[in-house]
């Protein structure tokens, strides 16, 4: 094992490159451009043999991946933003193929205007295309979660494509050290593709082809029960990562200090990292409030939350907004809770544009939905004009 | 190749859901006669998507990718990378795409694999519209031709596909026709043997896009030969050879038809031509194909 230092995008490419996949296929944007110039240098320096394809748009990324993946390849490709928007069809097209293709997304702005800032509107409006989203709050989480997500889409079970998600330049640009494992090691916990099934001339199938309503209704249930087993899984797989590595970033849900708390703070991503330290002070203050930092948007741990809501209140801040509606993290916690547990919800949208989310106002959004002062949903900083 | 030459292997089988006199279904059970069985196929949305025949049937004895309309270039990129990381240097991927995912919707994924130097041959039946969809004016519609959003006719001239594709400078690309079969099978096992990006363009007469009956599927193709509207030739490195009676029409040893003579068999010209002749669009018509053969004689006689 070695500690790497560096930042989100140069220890994602080491750990893509680390997952030996035979295809990467990707097209450069702002803030992803430095993890594919980072595979391209492992292509340089022959760390990596695999084939890397600079194809010459998003869209045409994701389908050469789809290619590589139905020719029975292990494929990895990353994008941020207008680049996820473009692939928008493709995805919905590689989750319906059943497709185990891993995918870095740097969450950034869209325009207009332009902005490279953290926002995950991108990832968010890409929610209903069947994919498994995850969301990171750490450079070490990046790179464990890159490895376990292929060991996770590759199982029978699953076939499934995953999107992991962080920050565009808190994460993706910001220098922290990672524990990096042996390539035997990261060998010996992810073994080589056996894909289910491929395009092999030696048993002819044509993929894709037009079907009825009765068969296309059975794959749309397959897919929602292969996210189902995902539940299960994720915890199985980051368990024995943490058997193997000593480091665990948490299941669909990573829980801290929730122990007797009357309160639930859910979170994601980088603010969901800064929220602990505003847990800690508020837990100093004397409240009993804990984190619910939400990993997985898809699956959704609707069960989890449930389980957490039934003695606590609820506070959500979400870096997203489904216009003419609510966040999106909490339109769904409350979905979940419906009919289940009745408890308050209090929703938060903060950071929109890459706005900065420190500790302290974390901690103010907290107090105003415990002492009653917040209203159902709150856009922090726009109270004076809601 | 003589016809009685051809393999007898079938990779197109029979119960397929095809118009009757379909030229993509024939031009394509030549072409995989030529390309064999270790053969995967990419087909975007377009009428090759129908007549593989409804899940769980399939009448193609080789592999088949079916992909979005637009992408069909770039998913053979993604194969032939997978391949070649296998070790399958041998299989040959084949994107097999209409002129709509070709000339319009496509282009741009398939200027990129091209220049990529993607080892794959990409094939473009041209039936002059999009087809699949109903007959919708495509890129590749010719000047004056009804489709059913062109209702008094298509206003401007086609798409000059073999420029562009030209200006990639391939190792090979060709022009068939669906009617030539012995022609296109050559070209397609000559491009077999060739690495790198190839590209074949294949003339489709439609019956029900271009309106004419089922049974004139052949001579539609040979008329278009005959009076110009289309030629036959390969660019090998980018030198390029006119071959059949397209060759001797450019060195000037037979005449071209007038181009009247391919469009009043055709449904989609009649108002060019009933209740009265519509001089001026015939005129266009024909100046069109004379430029274009000027251009010819220019460039490669």
């Amino acid at each position: 094992m070695t500690v790497m230092i560096d930042t989100g995008n140069y220890i994602a490419a080491k750990a893509a490159v680390m997952a030996r996949p035979e295809v990467v296929a990707a097209y450069p944007i702002t803030p992803q451009t430095t993890l594919v110039e980072g595979i391209a240098n492992y292509v340089a320096k022959g760390e990596y043999k695999g084939s890397y394809i600079c194809v010459e748009s998003e869209h045409s990324a994701m389908t050469a991946c789809i290619g590589a993946s139905e020719a029975g390849s292990r494929t990895f490709t990353a994008t941020s933003s207008h680049g996820l928007l473009l692939m928008h069809e493709m995805l919905h097209w590689a989750a319906l193929a059943r497709l185990p293709i891993v995918m870095c997304n740097i969450n950034r702005v869209i325009g207009p205007g332009w902005n490279i800032w953290s926002d995950q509107n991108d990832s968010i409006s890409q929610r209903d295309t069947g994919w498994m989203q995850i969301y990171c709050s750490s450079n070490q989480e990046i790179f464990d979660t890159i490895i376990q997500s292929f060991r996770l889409v590759e199982d029978k079970k699953i076939v499934l494509p995953i999107m992991i998600n962080y920050d565009a330049f808190i994460l993706s640009h910001t220098s922290m050290p990672a524990d990096i494992p042996s390539q035997e090691e990261i060998d010996d916990f992810l073994p080589p593709l056996k894909p289910a099934w491929k395009l092999d001339c030696e048993n002819p199938i044509a993929h894709g082809t037009i079907i009825g309503t009765e068969y296309y209704e059975k794959l749309r249930f397959a897919m929602h029960d292969a996210q189902e087993h995902a539940k299960e899984l994720i915890p199985k797989i980051a368990k024995d990562w943490e058997k193997r590595f000593n480091r665990h970033h948490g299941d669909l849900l990573e829980l801290y200090r929730c122990e007797d708390a009357e309160y639930i703070l859910v979170s994601m991503a980088a603010i969901g990292a800064e929220s602990k330290v505003a847990i800690n002070h508020l837990r100093d203050e004397g409240i009993n409030i804990g984190l619910a930092r939400l990993r997985t948007l898809r699956p959704f741990p609707s069960e989890a939350i449930r389980k957490l809501a039934k003695n606590a209140e609820i506070i959500v801040i979400d870096r997203n907004i489904s216009i003419g509606s609510e966040g999106v993290m909490f339109n769904e916690i409350k979905a979940a809770l419906y009919q289940y547990v009745d408890t308050k919800v209090t929703g938060f949208i903060a950071g929109l544009g890459g706005k900065d989310v420190p500790y302290w106002d974390i901690e103010k959004m907290c107090k105003k939905a415990i002492e009653g002062k917040a209203k159902h949903q709150v856009w922090f900083g726009f109270e004076e004009v809601q | 190749m003589a016809l009685k030459d051809l393999p007898r292997e079938e990779y197109v089988l029979q119960g397929n859901a095809a118009c009757p006199g379909c030229p993509a279904t024939m031009a394509l059970r030549t072409v995989l006669k030529a390309l064999g069985k270790k053969t995967i196929m990419v087909v975007p949305a377009c009428c090759t998507a129908v007549i593989q025949s409804l899940y769980p049937s399939c009448s193609f004895d080789v592999p088949v990718m079916n992909i979005a309309f637009e992408a069909c270039a770039a998913g053979a990129s993604g194969i032939r990378a997978a391949l070649d990381q296998q070790g399958k240097k041998d299989h040959t991927v084949l994107a097999w795409a209409g002129d709509g995912g070709t000339y319009d919707i496509g282009l741009q994924a398939l200027s990129g694999a091209l220049e990529r130097q993607t080892d794959f041959i990409y094939i473009c039946y041209n039936n002059q519209i999009y087809s699949n969809t109903g007959i919708q004016r495509s890129g590749a519609t010719p000047m004056g031709a009804w489709t059913t959003t062109t209702v008094t006719g298509k206003l401007e001239f086609r798409k000059e596909m073999s420029e562009i594709i030209r200006a990639h400078h391939l190792p090979y690309a060709a022009q068939a026709s669906a009617s030539q079969p012995q022609d296109l099978y050559d070209k397609v096992a000559k491009a077999k043997k060739i690495k790198g990006p190839r590209y074949i363009e294949i003339l489709a007469p439609c019956p029900p896009g271009w309106r004419f009956s089922m049974d004139k599927t052949v001579e539609m193709g040979d008329l278009a030969i005959d009076t110009g509207a289309w030629a036959l030739f390969e660019s090998i490195d980018d030198k390029v050879v006119f071959n059949g009676k397209s060759k001797r029409i450019l060195e000037g040893k037979i005449e071209r038809k007038p181009i009247e003579e391919w469009m009043k068999y055709q449904g989609r010209f009649r108002h060019l031509f009933i209740p009265k002749r519509d001089e001026e669009r015939i005129k266009a018509a024909q100046d069109h194909a004379d430029a274009m053969w000027k251009r010819y004689q220019n460039e490669f006689l």
